[in-house]
């Protein structure tokens, strides 16, 4: 028992070295900052930073008395599930789409990457341009080809501002989880296929008996990893509908931003992701399960 | 089979078994594929094409009202310009992304490298926690931890400073990289590396003659996509970084953006400088995520 317990100790004291780096980042970047932010969520903290003292659950009891807060929970719930579920729809059809061979595909392909490499906020920032009811030409496009009959303010009022930012957030997300999908048709073995048209399955039968069961784990990771990223979206909102007054077209997440930056109320803000930081937790203890990316064969 | 799935060579072989097997007879199918790909890579060019445009009119006509299409006089010269601005210190935003972003990518290297390795080939107490860390700490991103990282670095004396930054971008890029390496790494025999033990090689030698060389696609991957994502960060910069000298392109960019007055050919000028380097990086690992960044997540 002991001379086991002895080579533990040694195993584990051979791997140091090698994942001390790692552990040192995460400890200090991620798991510190995350106990401090719980523990500044039951502090008085002045908008110049002083700690006033221990606030008990005041900055929740901040939070949950917001005025604007069941908007802003309500367009939470809208822009992830929204913007995720137009993604992996639309980009389901994408993946297909890319799958077959064609002249000129690695181009196409290769278009379709640039809002994924390219800053979120540059992009958001192009549309929120040319949607402008005066300068924009995007607007004038519209007017032109006889959608509008005249230029609309889309970027004026909360509710259509809050649905061009949601299609913003579908137009970058789309580039990664087409990909996703991509890679996991390709894993699906062509002699399937083959046999699923031999056996007389038509285009449609086969892809939802056979295609679509394969690319489950392919949907799934896609699915949970654009949740977070879309929850987390800070630049497109901001961008996009940052200028109108109020909390309606709000976040949880944008909502925080405004809290630090405009109001500097740090403790409230940070009650808030408190509650935000709870929610990803949840998300990822549901992704670790589904994902598991290094379990070993 | 789940983690030697080598992502380079997985792909497109069926696909072109297909293309030869379907090309001569059905003659206009490709045809019809190709100008649909060629809408929706219009598409997905669009913004980035009206940025360009933009960036090449002068001020009072892309402001004018109702807007034109193209630019009556181009105007190149915005480029040269943009970097003198009053809004904020250009130069000096370029070299913090440029230094945040390298500086960042390099620790991640550091850092993720040797835990990529161990992992893939050693068994010890603890590695499914450590690995179970990684994976859990790719769900986390600044965003969620603003607060708590503002808070810290201001503590400490760092906030306002681009090694917070690098600190920042490093820490939650770590996942990713050790992940992908991770899979490289378990995806070369072991016997290779025992053969060049048996010649003599040192474990060092053993590393950088044999292992790294193979797993070369992965490191490169990881430092593309580090690199990426630390160039266009914008949410912790913006909360960690309030002088404007210190701020990266992506916050910087804001400046130009008033509620009564905004210089858009500045906007789109700085945007296509930032942007296109980033792409021609990305374009090159295009076949890599064909290939499988979930190489290892998607069995």
């Amino acid at each position: 028992m002991s001379t086991r317990a002895r080579s533990r100790r040694s195993e584990l004291w051979a791997a140091a070295p090698w994942l001390s780096g790692v552990l040192v980042l995460v400890a200090g970047v991620v798991v510190f900052p995350a106990g401090y932010m719980v523990w500044t969520s039951t502090r008085a903290i002045s908008p110049f930073g002083v700690d006033r003292g221990g606030a008990g659950a005041d900055n929740f009891r901040h939070v949950a008395a917001l005025a604007g807060l069941p908007r802003v929970l309500l367009n939470t719930g809208v822009w992830v599930v929204g913007v995720v579920a137009v993604t992996v729809l639309v980009s389901l059809g994408l993946a297909q789409f890319l799958n077959k061979a064609f002249p000129g595909r690695r181009l196409v392909r290769l278009a379709v990457i640039v809002p994924w490499a390219a800053s979120v906020v540059m992009t958001a920032t192009v549309v929120y341009y040319g949607l402008d009811p005066f300068y924009g030409v995007v607007n004038r496009a519209l007017v032109d080809i006889g959608w509008l009959d005249a230029p609309f303010g889309f970027t004026k009022r909360p509710v259509p501002a809050f649905g061009v930012a949601m299609g913003v957030a579908v137009f970058v997300s789309l580039p990664f989880t087409t990909y996703t999908l991509l890679a996991g048709l390709q894993a699906v073995p062509e002699d399937l296929l083959e046999a699923a048209r031999i056996d007389g399955a038509g285009p449609v039968a086969t892809y939802r008996r056979v295609v679509l069961p394969l690319l489950r784990p392919a949907i799934a990771v896609a699915t949970l990893i654009n949740v977070i990223n879309v929850f987390n979206s800070l630049p497109i909102l901001r961008t996009m509908t940052g200028s109108i007054p109020g909390y309606d077209a709000d976040t949880t997440t944008t909502l925080i931003f405004k809290l630090i930056q405009v109001d500097r109320h740090v403790d409230t803000a940070s009650a808030l992701s408190v509650v935000n930081f709870a929610l990803v937790l949840v998300i990822t203890l549901v992704y670790v399960r589904v994902a598991r990316p290094m379990r070993e064969g | 089979m789940t983690v030697t799935a080598a992502p380079a060579s997985a792909p497109t072989r069926p696909a072109r078994a297909r293309a030869a097997a379907g090309g001569p007879r059905r003659g206009r199918r490709p045809v019809l594929l190709a100008a649909a790909g060629l809408v929706i890579a219009l598409v997905f060019l669009a913004p980035y094409l009206i940025m360009i445009i933009g960036s090449l009119k002068p001020r009072a006509e892309i402001l004018a009202v109702p807007p034109s299409y193209l630019p009556r006089h181009w105007q190149p010269d915005n480029y040269v310009t943009l970097w003198s601005t009053p809004e904020t210190p250009l130069p000096l935003n370029l070299i913090s992304t440029v230094v945040i972003s390298v500086c960042a990518t390099l620790l991640v290297l550091v850092v993720a490298t040797p835990a990529a390795y161990y992992t893939a080939r050693h068994r010890f107490p603890g590695r499914g926690a450590f690995l179970l860390v990684v994976l859990a700490s790719q769900m986390l991103q600044p965003t969620v931890l603003a607060a708590g990282l503002f808070r810290e670095f201001v503590a400490i004396g760092l906030n306002d400073t681009w090694l917070a930054m690098i600190l920042v971008n490093a820490a939650f890029n770590l996942s990713f990289a050790v992940w992908i390496m991770h899979s490289f790494f378990a995806g070369i025999p072991v016997e290779i590396e025992e053969a060049a033990t048996l010649d003599g090689a040192t474990r060092l030698q053993t590393l950088g003659r044999v292992t790294l060389p193979l797993v070369w696609p992965g490191i490169v991957t990881a430092i593309v996509f580090t690199f990426v994502a630390s160039w266009n960060e914008f949410a912790a910069s913006l909360v960690i970084l309030s002088t404007a000298a210190n701020q990266p392109l992506s916050v910087a960019l804001t400046k130009f953006v008033g509620q009564y007055d905004s210089a858009w050919q500045y906007v789109f000028a700085i945007s296509v400088v930032a942007i296109v380097p980033v792409v021609v990086l990305f374009a090159l690992i295009e076949r890599r995520l064909v290939g499988g960044l979930t190489a290892g997540a998607v069995k």
